[in-house]
C-alpha cells in the first residue's frame, strides 16, 4: 500500500509536461528544443508507470509500454540529431527561426 | 507523513527544479546538464512507483545515452554564448497558452482516484517483465529491433558527409 495519492504523480508529470511545451515553443536552438521534447516524452512516461500501479486492473503493462516508449524517444533522439548535424553543415545555423528553406 | 511521502516530494521537487532551470539558464551546455537531474529524479519516482526496472533503463537511456548525445550535438555545432531571446510578445503569448492547457488539465485530475488495489509489482519485477516481454508482447519487442537498426542506419546515412557535393565544391 503506497501512501502518495495518484493525483501527485499526474500533477507532477503535468508540470513537466508543460515545462517540456514551453521550452519547446520558445527556445531558438534546436538541441534544446529537442532535449525539451525528451522532457515531454518523460512526463508521458510517468503518467504510464502511474497508473499501473494505480488503475483498476494493475499490472505490467503499463511498464512496458513505457519500456517501449523509451526505445522509440532514444531512436528519435538519434534521427533528430543527424537531422540537426546535416542542416548545421549546410546552413552553418542550429536556430530553428532561420530553419524556413521550405517557407520560402 | 511517511517517508515515502517525504522521497516523493524531495524528488519531485528536483524534477521540477531541473526543467525550471533548462527554462532560465542562458548557456546551453548548463541547460542539458540541468535536465540530468530532472532524469536521475524521475528515476527515483519510478523507484517509488514500484517500476524498479523502468528506473534503471531510465538511468542508462536518458542521464547515459541521451545527454551525452545531446552534449555532442552541442560540441559539433558552434554556437553564441548567450543565447539570444525570442520576441517578448510571442513567449508571453506561447506562456499563457500552456498555462490556460494546464488549468484544464489540472481541473480534470485533482481528485482522480481509482482506489488502491493491493498490486505487489515490486515482487521479481524485472523477472515479470522478461516472461510477458517474450510471450505476450514478443511481436512488438522484434519490431522494436527493426526500428532501432532503421534509425541506427538513418542517422548514420543523414549525418553522412555526401561525397558528391563534396566533389561539387572542389
Amino acid at each position: 500500500m503506497s501512501s502518495i495519492p495518484l493525483a501527485a504523480y499526474l500533477m507532477l508529470a503535468l508540470i513537466l509536461f508543460c515545462i517540456g511545451l514551453f521550452g519547446a515553443l520558445t527556445k531558438r536552438n534546436a538541441v534544446i528544443v529537442l532535449i525539451s521534447i525528451e522532457l515531454m516524452l518523460n512526463a508521458v512516461n510517468i503518467n504510464l508507470v502511474a497508473f499501473a500501479k494505480y488503475s483498476i486492473n494493475p499490472g505490467l503493462t503499463g511498464q512496458i509500454f513505457s519500456l517501449f516508449t523509451i526505445t522509440v524517444a532514444a531512436a528519435e533522439a538519434a534521427v533528430g540529431l543527424a537531422i540537426l548535424i546535416a542542416l548545421y553543415r549546410n546552413r552553418q545555423t542550429v536556430n530553428v527561426d532561420e530553419m524556413d528553406t521550405m517557407k520560402r | 507523513m511517511t517517508g515515502e511521502m517525504i522521497a516523493f516530494f524531495f524528488l519531485a521537487l528536483t524534477a521540477i527544479a531541473g526543467g525550471v532551470l533548462l527554462i532560465n539558464l542562458t548557456n546551453v551546455v548548463h541547460m542539458v546538464v540541468a535536465l540530468i537531474f530532472t532524469f536521475i529524479a524521475i528515476a527515483g519516482i519510478y523507484v517509488t512507483l514500484s517500476a524498479e526496472f523502468v528506473a534503471v533503463v531510465q538511468v542508462l537511456i536518458y542521464s547515459g545515452a541521451i545527454t551525452i548525445i545531446m552534449l555532442f550535438g552541442i560540441m559539433l555545432t558552434r554556437h553564441q554564448e548567450k543565447e539570444k531571446k525570442l520576441p517578448r510578445l510571442k513567449v508571453i503569448l506561447t506562456g499563457l497558452a500552456i498555462g490556460l492547457f494546464f488549468l484544464i488539465m489540472y481541473g480534470k485530475i485533482k481528485d482522480l482516484d481509482f482506489g488502491q488495489q493491493n498490486a505487489e509489482l515490486h515482487i521479481d519485477n524485472t523477472k515479470k517483465i522478461g516472461i510477458e516481454l517474450y510471450s505476450h508482447y514478443v511481436i512488438p519487442f522484434e519490431l522494436t529491433s527493426v526500428l532501432l537498426l532503421v534509425a541506427l542506419i538513418g542517422s548514420i546515412i543523414l549525418a553522412k558527409r555526401d561525397d558528391d557535393e563534396k566533389e561539387a565544391k572542389k
